[in-house]
This record gives structure tokens, sequence and C-alpha cells, in this order.
């Protein structure tokens, strides 16, 4: 049987996880690891460990913010980031999302791409804000946002939307 | 941007029916997702046989590392065709329009553009962390202490401070769904532009302006520009003062008392 390392090192298509000797260096940069649970260096280990499910229960894959200043300092090339978004759709495939609205969030932005092809912010907003529940935070921001000159209710869209719908069709998880 | 491309004779032409590049939410939830969409933009850019300039940090890193995969692996290459539905040729060059003035058009050509410097006015640089970051997708020197835009605010006269803080993320991918946390992060950088004895910000990435401008706490903002903003006004370009009245923290306050509008 396929181990969870095995698994999400064929996920991540590129340098294996064993690579890894635990300097912490990714951990020593990342912006967020005062708020995980687990920091980056962690998941690795955890992960060489098999703990499929703590990982994949974790809140840190959703707290990581792709700014790839894992990556870059790592001296054996490992793809931290690349690891985090293998784990986060390893997650939402087994149902495990424990920071549901970042999900949330990428959940309405796409299908405001499905629809338009481009994001209309204020529509990508009430979708997220009716998704999540988190209905009353930012109204004040975005009333001086709108005043602003900053939010446009309705933007040009993509015209060929067919070509855009494809794709979504295409790159469906299955 | 518009304007300052045109005064440098950059020509522009907008992408052919382009689409959103998808961004966090594309390449945290589906990777073929997040190489078809930019593909497909990358494509229809092809039939103009122009380089595409990409202003925004993340859209920048996405088409790069569209571009990245798309050239190191031929199997994912003929998949992200079939799914786009056309070829993808790989002749064009993705470019940051900060790389496009300082490389291409250059620091003295800017410099001699200048009718009016801004003098007192004091930023710390902010490029954000996907411009510049992994360095073998997105090809930048010096990825880890970057000075272009530096050496662009001392061209236009204005007296840029150097901080630690020019790549660190803002947090921009989570400012709607982790607002608290992100909060947290554009204070800090606020609390180190005040440190450095600036008394604005100056940013590679509208995004990362926007979030600049929005997120911080009341009493720990600082005037947030897009270095376009800046360039126009020290060119003295038409309409170079329109920009200023859409800013979520006014920065036309500094600016008068600067005497630079």
């Amino acid at each position: 049987m396929e181990t969870f390392l095995e698994e999400v090192n064929k996920k991540i298509n590129g340098v294996p996880l064993q690579r890894c000797y635990h300097c912490r260096k990714c951990t020593a940069g990342c912006p967020m690891t005062k708020h995980m649970e687990y920091n980056p260096n962690k998941i690795i280990k955890m992960i060489q460990n098999g703990q499929r499910d703590k990982v994949l229960n974790s809140s840190t894959i959703w707290l990581c913010l792709s700014c790839e200043t894992c990556i870059t300092r790592c001296p054996n090339q490992v793809d931290i980031a690349s690891m985090m978004d293998v784990l986060r759709q390893m997650a939402i495939q087994q149902g495990t999302v424990r920071e549901a609205n970042v999900l949330k969030f990428h959940e309405a932005f796409l299908a405001g791409m499905k629809f338009g092809g481009r994001i209309n912010e204020p529509m990508m907003m009430v979708q997220y804000k009716l998704k999540s529940g988190d209905l009353f935070s930012d109204a004040l921001l975005g009333l001086d946002m709108f005043k602003k000159g900053k939010l446009a209710l309705l933007s040009p869209r993509t015209k060929d939307m067919k070509s855009v719908r494809n794709i979504f069709e295409k790159t469906k998880n299955r | 941007m518009k304007a300052v491309s045109r005064a440098l004779d950059i020509e522009l032409k907008e992408v052919d029916d382009w689409c959103c590049c998808g961004a966090s939410s594309a390449h945290n939830t589906n990777f073929d997702l997040s190489i078809a969409l930019p593909a497909r933009n990358l494509i229809a850019a092809e039939k103009d046989a122009m380089d595409v300039m990409v202003p925004c940090a993340a859209c920048f890193n996405r088409f790069k590392t569209a571009e990245h995969h798309l050239k190191a692996d031929k199997d994912l290459k003929a998949k992200i065709e079939g799914i786009v539905g056309a070829k993808y040729q790989g002749g064009i060059a993705i470019r940051n329009p900060i790389d496009i003035i300082f490389n291409d058009i250059g620091i003295d050509v800017l410099a001699e553009k200048v009718v009016k410097p801004l003098t007192g006015l004091k930023p710390v640089s902010y490029y954000g962390c996907l411009l510049l970051r992994p360095p073998e997708v997105c090809e930048f020197e010096n990825y880890e202490n970057p000075f272009m835009l530096d050496k662009m605010m001392k061209a236009i006269g204005a007296d840029v401070k150097n901080w630690s803080y020019k790549t660190d993320c803002c947090g921009g991918s989570l400012a709607i769904s982790k607002t608290a946390i992100v909060v947290e992060m554009c204070d800090r950088l606020m609390n180190g532009a005040r440190e450095a004895d600036a008394n604005c910000v100056v940013t590679a990435c509208p995004l990362c302006m926007a979030n600049l401008d929005m997120r911080p706490s009341e009493g720990k903002k600082l005037p947030v520009f897009y270095f376009t903003e800046l360039i126009s006004l020290a060119m003295g370009l038409p309409g170079s003062k329109d920009t200023f009245k859409s800013h979520i923290f006014d920065p036309r306050p500094l600016l008068s008392q600067l005497g630079l509008i």
C-alpha cells in the first residue's frame, strides 16, 4: 500500500520530501508560523511519520499564504508551497477542511469567474458573505470603496465564456 | 499605468478577451485549472506576438508559474493544450512593469523626464512576495533585497528609505477570509516603515497597494502609492492627481503639505 509520504510526493511531482533535513529555514521565514497549529517544518515531519489525519485536518494548510518564502530559502529545493497546495486539495477531496471560510472564499472567487470570466468584486463579496454567513464585516469599508469609485456594480465580462466554462469543466476534480 | 506607458513610449494593447488567471483560489484548489487559465491568456497574447506586461505580482506569478510548468513538462503541456483547445508556442515574454521601466527604459531616461522632483517625499519601497519568488520561476536577480523600485524613486527625486520588509508578505490572499491576521501583518509593515523614517509606502503591486491602503488599523496607516502614480506626478502628466482621491487613506494632505499638489 502507498504510504502518505509516497502519495504526497507523487502529487508534488518534484523534489521528494525526504530531501528535507529539518534545518527549519522555511519556518524561520514563514510569516504565518505564529498563527499555525503546526509550523511548516512540523508538517513535513508529520507527513514523513504518516500522520495523515492530523495533517489533512490541520488549520496550518489553510493559513499558508502561498507567499513562497519557504521554497525560495530551502537549501534542498523542497517545494513546500506546492506541498501545501497538494495537501489542501487532498483535504477538499476527503472533506476535512478545517478553515471552512478560506475555502468558501476560493469557491466564491471561482464561481464569479465561471459566471463572467473575470471577477466582479461586489458580486463575489455577496457570494462569499452568503456562503460564510459573515454578513456584516467590511460593510463600512465596502461603502467607502464604493463611494471612491473602487467598486463597479457592472464590469466587462469575457465574451467567449464557452472557452472559460470548458476549462472549468475539463479540469473538474473527479 | 496607461499614462506613464504612453509617456515612456511603451506600446500597450489589452490582451483580446482575457479572463482572470484564477489567482490563489485556483492553485489552492485545483492544479490543472491554475495552469490552464493563464495558458488561455498567454495563447491569446501570442496571436499578437507581443510580450505580456502583468502589473499585479500575484497574476505575474501565476503567468510565470504556468510558463515554467508548460516549458518543463511536455506531457502537462499536451494535457493543458487539450483543455484550452489551442497550442501554446512559448515565444513571448512575461514581464512586470518594474522590470520594463528599470531595464528597458532605464533610470537615466526616467530622470530626464522629471519636471517636478518629489522633494520631501520619503517612501519605503515594497515589492511584496509573489513578484520575486520563487527565483527560478520569476527570474529576478535580487530577490531578497531588490532595488529597482528604490532607484526609480530616487530618480524622480524622492528620498527613498531603506528597510528590511521589502519582500515580506502583506497577507493579501487571506484579506477577506482571515482579516484579523492580515490587519496584524499590515500593521507590522506600517510600523517598519515608520521606524525607517518614511512618510509613505510605494508598492510594485496594485493588489498589495489596495491591501496596505485598506487593512492597517486606524492610527497605523500611512499613504500608500502604486509606483506609477508617483512617476506620473513627477513627470507632470495630465490627470496625475486623479487617482489620489480613490485611495481609502487620503494621501492628498501629505502631498499638499510637501507642495507636490
